[in-house]
């Protein structure tokens, strides 16, 4: 039941213009980055040969490329996400969901995974060209996998949360905006709060960054699976209080 | 067709909105093969009842039992026995006709093997086959309207609930919507909600009168006639209602 909904997400994500635009521009977008890092790479590598420990060019080029591209999925994430249930209310079409035999937790994991697997093919755009260095030099595969996996449980985390924000509104416009706000407050918290350890361990970034310099800790991995699961829980309760309270 | 157990029996349905009884103590029951019509004017309750018997709503006290399974306990279970067309029917218009059926039966659980048959034969009852690959959102509002019940019968439930299924639509499309709602009478219990008085008497088995959230009449629409006495059931649709304001 969830996988039927789930395909169902991306059959419509897919019949949109928006995905592809979406797709279409990120590559774009991650392309320039990439190919300027690249050339970046290259005017310094005289340099680099002096040092005794020189980064590579997974560390040089592959992670600032992911950290851009964790950028971009926080200002695309609530745009894609703002239709999940928020559209769905304005057109009236929710109905079929809720007098279906599919419980609440599974029409929300249903959205959710449409979302997530959206967004992982997202994540494999700058993998690829990562991989893609690797024609021409040897990569750091651990370096790289981690960075990959931090893209994958962001992706997941972000997916959540807009995925809760579309639960509150029937106006996909006011679910994105506020979607956006919250993700963005989440991960500027680190620049803000540097010295109220318990705040700052909510922030996205701070958890984002350890796994992209390749500490692949179990904490931090634990934080984006709470998250996410914190976030789905929240949007099946929001969904349910509609039911109760009409 | 009464020794049979009801389809569908709801007991002592309330439901508040703010201060105001949207819906007082409802008895209701649908029996295998039989249309209930539920009538009242605009805001007696009738869109309500009919969210709350699917699900949608949960009702302040009552309970609703579909197949002898209770909704508020097992949904899951008891919503596998039911079909529903609310007002505005819920229709992704981006999707083809037949694409959103097949979601619609693997939603309600038809077994994978079947899925292609149980979407063949809503199709071929709800005269939609010519538009099967169309797009939902260029179809016109009768043939949107046809998907909309194509989608609460795909699965073949026992309980089928259509809220005024021909509002909106031209006096053609509203004889074709009938006579596939007096087809689909024989076969499941079907429940639905019109303010068109006629339309109740050709389709109905029994009526049931809400005015303002309460059973102002319960029984055959031949019963209703005779208390009519003479009068025009639109006379005695106004004298009822009147009676349930006064009460």
């Amino acid at each position: 039941m969830i996988a039927t909904i789930a395909a169902k997400e991306l059959r419509v994500l897919f019949g949109l213009p928006l995905a592809w635009i979406t797709l279409g521009v990120l590559q774009g977008v991650l392309a320039w980055l990439f190919l300027s890092q690249v050339d970046a790479f290259l005017g310094l590598q005289a340099q680099l040969a002096l040092l005794a420990n020189p980064p590579g060019v997974t560390e040089m080029v592959a992670a600032p490329l992911f950290g851009a591209a964790a950028m971009l999925l926080l200002v695309v994430t609530p745009v894609l996400a703002m239709r999940l249930i928020a559209e769905e209310r304005r057109n009236h079409t929710l109905p079929l969901l809720l007098s279906a035999p599919v419980s609440l937790p599974a029409i929300v994991l249903g959205k959710f995974l449409g979302l997530w697997v959206f967004l992982c093919l997202i994540v494999i755009l700058p993998t690829l060209m990562a991989l893609s260095l690797h024609a021409g030099g040897t990569l750091d595969m651990g370096l790289l996998l981690a960075n990959l996996s931090g893209m994958v449980l962001l992706a997941a985390s972000l997916a959540a949360l807009g995925l809760y924000f579309s639960c509150l509104t029937a106006h996909p416009a006011v679910a994105a905006i506020s979607g956006m706000g919250a993700s963005l407050g989440l991960w500027l918290l680190d620049l803000v709060l540097k010295d109220v350890g318990a705040l700052h361990a909510l922030s996205l970034l701070l958890h984002f960054e350890r796994l992209s310099r390749g500490f692949l800790n179990s904490a931090d991995v634990a934080y984006f699976l709470l998250f996410t699961a914190a976030f789905l829980m929240l949007a099946v309760r929001r969904l349910d209080r509609d039911r109760v309270r009409g | 067709m009464v020794e049979m157990p009801p389809s569908l029996r709801a007991r002592n349905l309330s439901r508040r909105h703010g201060q105001r009884m949207v819906l007082e103590a409802l008895d209701l029951e649908l029996y295998p093969g039989e249309i209930l019509g539920l009538l009242g004017p605009n805001g007696a309750g009738k869109s309500t009842t009919m969210r709350i018997l699917t699900g949608n709503l949960a009702p302040d006290s009552g309970k609703v039992e579909i197949c002898g399974v209770d909704l508020c306990e097992e949904p899951v279970a008891a919503k596998m026995h039911l079909g529903y067309l609310p007002e505005i029917p819920p229709l992704y218009r981006e999707l083809a006709v037949s694409e959103f059926l097949h979601f619609a039966a693997r939603l309600h659980r038809v077994p994978e093997s079947g899925v292609g048959a149980a979407v063949t034969e809503a199709l071929r009852r709800c005269d939609l086959t010519k538009v099967a690959q169309r797009l939902i959102g260029n179809l016109s509002k009768g043939y949107q309207q046809r998907v909309g019940i194509a989608q609460a019968i795909v699965h073949s439930p026992a309980v089928i609930v259509l809220d005024e299924p021909t509002a909106g639509l031209d006096p053609l499309q509203i004889r074709e919507i009938r006579a596939l709602i007096a087809e689909l009478g024989r076969s499941h219990g079907v429940i639905m909600s019109t303010h068109f008085l006629p339309e109740a008497e050709a389709l109905c088995n029994r009526a049931l009168i809400l005015h303002q959230g309460r059973a102002v009449f319960s029984g055959p629409i031949a019963g209703l006639r005779q208390q009519c006495a003479g009068d025009s059931l639109e006379d005695c649709f106004v004298h009822l209602t009147r009676l349930g304001a006064a009460a």
